[in-house]
């Protein structure tokens, strides 16, 4: 009898050593920021960002209130546009294409990037007509195509199981952790590639909030998902990649493993043990 | 980066709860030591009194390991460490354990004391080769401590080159107490008593190493086992 015929079973050695010498993944990079700078007014709020956002991964902005991540995520989708006073300079390539470029239809944008806020803002209609609405403002009526698109969206979204027979009731009567699954089903239903995701589940209890995590997981198979989260656990459980943000600039960028056991820079250190610096 | 101050959170709980975890390890490293001197000291001189108490004291050692084990499961359920305290945490549970089984090591030397108090010709051996290689890891396991409780590195290639002193010397005793049990089978007993001991030394040896290893783990974030010395002081340097 050979050696291995004597185990019990087949031990998978290479997915043991996995991530032992954290060897950096080949990535295909979908959206890379190059020397972004914010100002609202005469305050500038992003210092010169840059970095990149790799495909069907998940990434997360962590830092404290006020040092720029949710300015940075709604750079990406032009959510700033709506700001007067906002100014940008710099670049953000969405498949090596300049968003900020005179050429782009912002609305066109918005449906290749969709979001998701803190808050669950389902509109006071059905849940079926919530999910629909994006497909409708395209202009598709079709049935078929509408029921079908809905059903893959609220199944993509981990809330068909619990809707699917209430369907034609108002949305605003589901419970939050519910009304937030609602918001993405409807950002998924029109195929977006990126999905920016706003403290997704602070407004949610530690049980919805795991639905959603165990959602974001799910949904990074198929989206690219970028996350600013307050909550450092979230943002190490759900993420592949973290940026520590502080002030208006990007500290640190590294894989979240590696981010949350041995940061590179001490203000990373001193934000993640809640040292003051 | 070395971010090795455990005081300065936001939470002076957690900082105390650090604090202590640190005091504690080193109040255990220090019975150590104490158990190894007199277990040692107690073999030499074949004072079993002393011997006795050596086994007897292991009982508080035991009780320090299993009190800081709950300590450190308490505060990653409570306070989700990261980073360098997370390190200090994994750090202090693996090296409660190596103290453990160096204070098991104490234990069996005194056992041998027992053994041998029956011989007459070992009650006045002063046993000059065990006392030599004893100094040799006793300086070993203090510095290795030192190290702990000065949160550096800069000493641990100094303390894994002594553990290659400690092997060479070990081997030594070896040779010389086989040629004894050759010439005259009369030595056996007092032979073999010794022999157990410097493997105990030994092992105590390997296990000052494997705390220093555990050290730059913690303070570099660099996981430095089973890599040649020069490997090792490549990566103490930050190279």
């Amino acid at each position: 009898m050979t050696t291995e015929q004597t185990r019990t079973h087949a031990i998978d050695m290479n997915s043991i050593l996995r991530g032992r010498d954290h060897a950096p993944e080949q990535l295909d990079i979908t959206i890379k920021i190059e020397n972004l700078n914010l100002h609202y007014g005469q305050k500038q709020a992003l210092h010169n960002i840059n970095m990149e956002i790799p495909k069907r991964r998940v990434t997360a902005y962590i830092g404290p209130s006020g040092c720029g991540k949710s300015t940075l995520l709604r750079c990406i989708n032009r959510m700033n546009d709506l700001v007067d006073s906002a100014r940008i300079d710099g670049k953000i390539l969405l498949d090596n294409e300049n968003i900020y470029d005179k050429s782009v239809n912002v609305a066109a944008l918005r449906r290749r990037v969709g979001m998701v806020f803190q808050k669950p803002n389902p509109f006071p209609k059905s849940i079926f007509e919530n999910v629909a609405y994006g497909l409708r403002i395209q202009g598709i009526n079709d049935k078929r195509t509408l029921d079908e698109t809905v059903e893959n969206a609220l199944r993509g979204a981990a809330l068909w199981d619990e809707v699917k027979d209430r369907l034609k009731d108002n949305a605003l009567g589901l419970s939050g952790g519910q009304q937030q699954r609602l918001v993405i089903a409807r950002a998924i239903a029109i195929e977006p590639e990126v999905l920016l995701l706003d403290e997704p589940a602070s407004a949610l209890d530690p049980i919805s909030t795991l639905k959603i995590e165990e959602l974001i997981n799910e949904l990074k198979e198929k989206y690219t998902i970028v996350i600013v989260t307050h909550n450092m656990q979230q943002a190490a459980r759900v993420s592949d990649y973290t940026a520590f943000m502080y002030m208006g600039e990007l500290i640190e960028i590294d894989s979240t493993s590696q981010l949350f056991t041995k940061p590179k820079k001490k203000q990373t250190e001193d934000y993640i043990t809640g040292r003051y610096g | 980066m070395d971010n090795t101050n455990i005081g300065h959170h936001i939470s002076g709980q957690f900082n105390k709860e650090l604090e202590d975890v640190r005091n504690h390890v080193l109040t255990m490293g220090g019975l150590v030591e104490e158990q190894i001197e007199q277990a040692i000291k107690a073999f030499t001189t074949a004072n079993v009194e002393l011997a006795e108490l050596v086994i007897k004291q292991d009982n508080q050692i035991d009780d320090l390991e299993i009190a800081l084990d709950r300590e450190c499961t308490q505060i990653m359920a409570l306070r989700q460490p990261t980073a360098f305290d997370l390190r200090l945490l994994l750090t202090v549970l693996k090296i409660i354990n190596e103290l453990e089984r160096v204070g098991d090591l104490a234990e069996v030397i005194a056992k041998m004391t027992i053994h041998t108090s029956g011989i007459e010709s070992s009650k006045n051996d002063p046993y000059y080769e065990v006392q030599h290689m004893a100094d040799l890891v006793k300086s070993m396991l203090h510095d290795a401590l030192d190290s702990f409780a000065r949160m550096t590195v800069e000493q641990v290639p100094a303390i894994t080159s002594k553990d290659e002193n400690v092997d060479r010397e070990y081997a030594s005793i070896l040779r010389q107490q086989v040629t004894y049990m050759m010439e005259d089978p009369r030595n056996i007993t007092r032979t073999l008593n010794v022999l157990w001991t410097v493997r105990s030394l030994e092992r105590i040896g390997d296990h000052a190493c494997n705390i220093c290893e555990h050290l730059v783990y913690m303070i570099k974030g660099e996981d430095v086992r089973h890599i040649s010395r020069e490997e090792l002081e490549r990566k103490v340097k930050g190279e």
